[in-house]
């Protein structure tokens, strides 16, 4: 484990954490949360769970955020908060 | 008190993990949009497989798949500190795939929601669920 990249991928992880909860459009909320897993991916690789990385980078990372933008597509984008 | 300084520092990993774990969680209590709540729940269980992951992860240590193995590894003794421990990687590959099949339903049932409401919104569907 090599403690920098850690740290800043924790940070990148944390601001997208919040990104993705604070955006007004559902489907910039959906592209942030893809960007969010997919960090999670690289931290999963630094901390040399590779197994966990790309089953993260394929299901996480990509059916995902397939479902979120086909759910956001059948509904509504709009969002109050 | 500043013998505890450098443990609350190391133990970075977490921090982060709590973090998140409280981000996804006051999503789920108190956003109102039904497909933000659902962003928060998944935001809670990836701290969860964050904990893990930061549990069997040790500095100086290699993948865990054995070196020099050759089909003769049952023969050589195994040195545990050279290799990260596997066994959480195991136990949350599961909770991986567990994780996309409730976000799966949960989607499904936002679809099945907005069809009846025309809305997302949890208060404009209580309000309607009021009404009728």
């Amino acid at each position: 484990m090599i403690w920098q990249i850690d740290l800043a991928v924790l940070i990148l992880v944390l601001i997208c954490a919040v990104g993705a909860l604070a955006v007004k459009d559902l489907m910039g909320a959906a592209i942030l949360f893809g960007a969010y897993s997919f960090l999670m991916c690289i931290l999963w690789a630094v901390m040399g769970a590779v197994d966990v990385a790309f089953t993260e980078a394929s299901v996480g990372a990509g059916v995902s955020t397939v479902f979120f933008v086909a759910a956001v597509f059948r509904t509504s984008r709009r969002s109050k908060d | 008190m500043e013998q505890y300084i450098p443990l609350f520092l190391t133990k970075y990993n977490y921090w982060v993990y709590i973090a998140l774990m409280m981000i996804g969680l006051w999503a789920m209590i108190a956003k109102n949009n039904l497909v933000k709540k659902i962003v928060g729940m998944n935001i809670f269980q990836t701290a969860i497989i964050l904990f893990y992951v930061s549990i069997g992860a040790k500095y100086g240590a290699t993948i865990p798949i054995l070196q020099h193995g050759s089909g003769h590894g049952h023969e050589a003794a195994v040195r545990a500190a050279d290799y990260i421990n596997p066994l959480p990687h195991v136990l949350m590959l599961t909770a991986i795939v567990v994780s996309v099949a409730t976000l799966g339903v949960a989607l499904a049932l936002v679809i099945r929601i907005h069809q009846r409401h025309r809305t997302l919104e949890e208060d404009e569907i209580l309000e309607q669920l009021r009404e009728s």
